[in-house]
Order: structure tokens, then sequence, then C-alpha cells
């Protein structure tokens, strides 16, 4: 990559090139516009490889006769009316919405519980624990897991169900949200807690009383994380919902262009920019209040 | 000295243990706060890795006899799994994917674009930090359709700019196309994880190798490599897991055409599930969490090296 053009160059090393006589100031010159118009052409393609397949995510919702080109649009809305027309469209929306509230719910309780008792109480091979979920979560992925995953859930009678779908997803986040919560309530201070526990509160009005409000800030950073997770996965729902009414958005965007001929653009444009509306504004919202961090990496 | 420390440790532990525990839990309260979150984990996360082992020994199909008898049938998976051209054609499908698009096309993009806008501010930044985000935010399968849009052999947008008509790069290009697709998808971490790394090294260093009249090349390899050394590993290690575990080509190509994108994950897939052999999927499964254990103990080893280093 061609970097930043130096601030007026000391004298050339001393190496055999020496022998050559210095550039003159015109060459200097020359180069510096050279590196510069270098510069602004990488950087032109590389916004031209980033925005050239998502301008059609931002064109064609709005145009009345979308096709698979990009193009200006001949402006409307009325594409985003298909989405209501459509059978399964809002109800698999719903389904996304349950899916990523009920995995959120389900592993906030369990994860704040066990990162509470984690990070104030030392449980013999804590440690050791903690480093064996770390290790878990990264190595049994969905794809590794798919196989044993839908044979357990079709044995246990929860294929087809939401419910078998968010023990899976919650199953798989659980350790780096444990993770995540732990190194939160580590930084919490212990007084509040001590002069609660003097007044005779029990651990668990503690908890919800005391803990829980100090420790909202990342309670909602899981829980936004988790429904951004949730949201975009595509490979557990789609081994283990199969019938259309069942299933998230994800999974339905895929069947309205896999399934049955010529795809409805004007649908498919209109439902993939309300699909993907939430999670680029929830993404984008974390990431300006609390900034990039390393859990063992925000997104899958 | 050694004498007293071990008469004070053990009075020292415990006070610590005391002041720590300061809502009055007591291990066996801790040990009900932590066991409903371990029964999941163990269920839906364990349970299926280490059940992998058995059904991976068995002839389990999806349908037919087998799947309400399955007999047990050894290692027999792995030893027709190993014999199988189309597995090793996977695996290697699966080498020059991760390898080209995530180890060195996700690494040196993110990086590039980290490094030449490290002095860049205002518009131009953060449109280009933006797009390149929002490419990793977006829904695997609304990225998908994308790329199908930007590809189409008829009326995709490539092949108008490029007066191309007609090209079907799906199909005469498939590891290409999604070489590409998961730079694009990708980039993003790489980029996030070095600027930050970039932000941390000492200015003071930068200025006195340009004293010395280091150009921008020079800067680079012998300030900034050996001190962000610790990242371009981590990046890798996850990067590399990552890739290796993505399910998303199947989205584009769904492995064909007949098998010339078909990565290991998407060869799992259509072994077990629409190919019904359980079993057989289940044993390819076990080679692939084995390869993924010694990525993850190797990203630990570095993450742990790291942060014993800096303390």
């Amino acid at each position: 990559m061609t970097g930043e053009p130096l601030l007026p160059q000391a004298a050339d090393a001393p190496g055999p090139r020496t022998a050559a006589p210095p550039p003159s100031l015109g060459r200097r010159m020359v180069r510096h516009y050279l590196s510069r118009v270098l510069f602004v052409v990488a950087m032109g393609l590389v916004l031209a490889f980033f925005a050239l397949p998502m301008l059609w995510l931002v064109t064609a919702p709005f145009d009345a006769d979308p096709s698979l080109t990009v193009g200006w649009p001949d402006w409307t809305l009325a594409n985003f009316a298909r989405i209501a027309e459509n059978r399964y469209a809002l109800g698999s929306l719903r389904n996304s919405l349950v899916l990523g509230l009920g995995t959120m719910a389900l592993v906030l309780t369990l994860g704040s519980l066990a990162a509470y008792a984690l990070s104030r109480v030392r449980i013999p091979g804590r440690d050791g624990l903690l480093y064996a979920l770390l290790l878990l979560s990264s190595i049994v992925t969905g794809t590794a897991a798919m196989v044993p995953t839908f044979q357990l859930i079709t044995q246990i009678g929860l294929i087809n169900t939401q419910i078998g779908v968010i023990l899976v997803l919650a199953g798989g986040v659980l350790p780096t949200v444990i993770f995540i919560l732990k190194d939160f309530m580590d930084s919490i201070p212990k007084s509040y807690e001590e002069s609660a526990r003097l007044y005779g509160a029990s651990p668990l009005q503690i908890l919800t009383h005391v803990v829980v409000p100090t420790a909202r800030p990342g309670l909602a950073f899981v829980a936004v994380w988790t429904v951004v997770q949730v949201w975009g996965n595509f490979l557990v729902p789609f081994l283990l919902l199969r019938t259309p009414e069942s299933q998230p958005a994800a999974v339905l965007m895929y069947t309205f262009y896999t399934e049955g001929g010529q795809p409805d653009l004007r649908l498919l444009s209109a439902f993939s920019l309300v699909f993907s509306v939430p999670v680029i504004a929830m993404y984008f919202l974390v990431n300006r209040r609390y900034g990039f961090r390393f859990h063992g990496g925000i997104k899958s | 000295m050694s004498a007293i420390d071990a008469a004070a440790g053990p009075r020292l532990r415990r006070r610590g243990r005391r002041a720590d525990d300061v809502a009055g839990l007591g291990r066996v309260r801790a040990g009900v706060f932590v066991a409903p979150a371990l029964a999941l984990i163990g269920l839906f996360l364990v349970f299926p890795a280490v059940w992998t082992i058995y059904l991976g020994m068995t002839n389990y199909r999806l349908t037919g006899l087998a799947a309400a008898n399955p007999e047990f049938v050894g290692l027999d998976n792995f030893a027709s799994a190993l014999t199988d051209d189309a597995f090793w054609h996977s695996l290697w499908l699966t080498l020059i994917f991760v390898l080209v698009s995530g180890v060195i096309g996700q690494t040196l993009l993110g990086f590039s674009i980290a490094w030449a806008l490290r002095h860049v501010r205002g518009w131009a930044k953060s449109v280009i930090e933006t797009l390149v985000l929002a490419a990793w935010v977006v829904p695997a399968s609304v990225a998908s359709f994308l790329w199908l849009a930007l590809l189409d052999r008829r009326t995709g947008t490539l092949n108008a700019l490029l007066g191309t008509e007609g090209t079907a790069w799906l199909i005469e290009y498939p590891m290409v196309s999604i070489i590409v697709f998961n730079v694009w998808v990708g980039t993003a971490f790489s980029m996030l994880l070095f600027s930050s790394a970039l932000a941390a090294v000492p200015p003071s260093q930068m200025e006195s190798a340009r004293m010395v009249g280091a150009g921008s090349w020079q800067q680079l390899r012998d300030v900034v490599l050996p001190n962000i050394r610790g990242h371009i590993l981590t990046n890798t290690l996850l990067i590399t897991l990552w890739t290796f575990n993505t399910f998303t080509p199947y989205l584009l190509t769904a492995g064909g055409p007949r098998d010339e994108s078909s990565i290991l994950a998407v060869y799992i897939y259509t072994t077990a599930i629409p190919g019904g052999q359980l079993g057989m999927g289940a044993a390819i499964s076990l080679i692939m969490l084995g390869i993924n254990l010694v990525i993850a103990l190797g990203y630990l080893r570095v993450a742990r090296a790291a942060s014993g280093g800096s303390k």
C-alpha cells in the first residue's frame, strides 16, 4: 500500500545508492503527486468493492420495477406493501423477533446468575472452568456440530419448534456471555453489596436490587449482542425449522430466491431492507456506545 | 522469608475470599447460581460434541431401515471418509478457501485499509469504514443475495460494468466467487483490530524512525510490525477458525456446480441432511471438531502469552 508521503526527508540513507545524485525538487514533486494519486485510486477501488453489492440494497427497494441491475430508481414505496401481502413474510419477522428475544432472555438470566457467582465466590476449579468454556464455545460451532444437534433436537421432539432453536442458540452463546458479564461484574465495587448485606438483604435481593442496576451497561451490551447474533443466524433455524410458518426471516429470505422460479424482486428487495435495518442500527448503536471490544469476537 | 509467607498465606487468602464474597452467597448457593447455565451448556453444546464420537461410529441414516435401527460400525465411517476422494477434495477446497480468503485476503485488505486510513480524518474515512462494517453486519442471507444479484449471468451489475454479458461467474468460477465474497463479508474484523493496534504503536518510536530517514515501508517493517505481532497472530487464528467454520458460501453456490465449491462445512451438510447419511456426516464433523480444537488451543496459547507478557 502506498502510505502517506513523508515529511521533507533527510538526505538519503547512506548505502550503495548514494552514488546517484539526490533527486531534484521536481522529481520529488512528481513522486509526491504520483503516490498521492495512487493512494486515492486504491481507496477508490476499496470503496467501489464494498459499495457495489450494497447499492442494490438501497436502490431496488424503492424502485417501481426493480431488476438485478443497480440503477437510479423510479421512486416508490409500494414495494413495502408486498411484505404485508406475502403469506409468510410478516410471520417470519415475528419469528425472528421471538427467537432473538427468547434467546436473549434465557441467556441474560442464566448468564448473569452464573457470572455473578463466578465473580464473587471462589468456586473450586473456577479458572479451569472458565478456560474450558472459552475453548468449547470456539470449537463446537454450529457448523461442526450440526449433525448431533439435529439428531438431539429430533430425539427430544423439539424439531420444528422455536424453543428447540432457542435452546441450541442459547447453549452456543452462553459461554461468551458468561465471560463478558463476569468481566463487567468484576469491575463493580463491592461496597454496595456489603452495605445491602448489613441491612439484611438476601443474596437474591442483593442480585436483583443492587448488582443488576449497577451492571446495566454490561447487561445492555450482552442483550444487544445476543439479538444481533440470533437475528442473522441462518444455519441453526435452517436445520431445525422445516415448515415455512415457523421459519425466521433469515431462512425465509433464502427460500424467496431459491424456490419457485423467478424471484419476486419487489418483495425480495423490500424484505431484505426491512430485515437488515434493525441489526445495522443496533450494531452501530453498540459500536458507538461501547466501542469495539474483544470478547472472543463480536460476531460469530 | 518463605516461612513467613507460608504462615501468612492461608490466612490472607481466607480473608481475601471472605472479602470477595460480599453478598454472603457461600459455595453452595454459588453452585446453585451456576448450575442452570452449566446444564444448558452441557446439554446443547458439550453433549452434541461428545455424541459426535458415538454417532460417527454408527450407520445412522435419516430415513429407511438404518434410521430405526442404527448399527454400530466402529471406525468404518472414518475409514471410508479417509479413502473417499470427495472428502479430500473438500478438505483441499477448504484449505484454499481459508488461506486465500481468510488468512491472505481479509487480513491483508483489513490491514491495508487500517494502515492507509490511520492519518486520514473526516468523511472519507467514515464512509469507507461504515461500508466495510455494513458488509459484515448485514445478515448472511441478505449479503448472499446481494452477491447473487451482482454476479447474475443475464442482468447482473458486474457483467454490465465489465461488458462481459453472459458470464456465469458462480458456475464458471465458483471458488473465486465464494473467496471474493468472503473477503467482502469478513474484512471488517481485521480492519477494526488493526486500526486499534496501529493506534497503540508508540508515536515516539515512529518519530525516531522518521528522524533517521526511514521510508514508509521501512517504518512498517521495523517499527510497526514488531509492535503488533501479537495482534497479527490473534487475527490470523480467529480468522482461520471463523473462515473454516462459515456456512455462508452454501447460500451462494450450495457447493456446486457439482462439488466444485463444496468446502467442508457444506460437504458435511450435504452428506448428512439432504444425503441422509447422518453417521457419515458425524464422522466428518468429528474431524472438523478436531481441527477446530487445534486452532483454538493455538489461539488460547497466544492470548495467554500476550496477557501474561503485558502484565
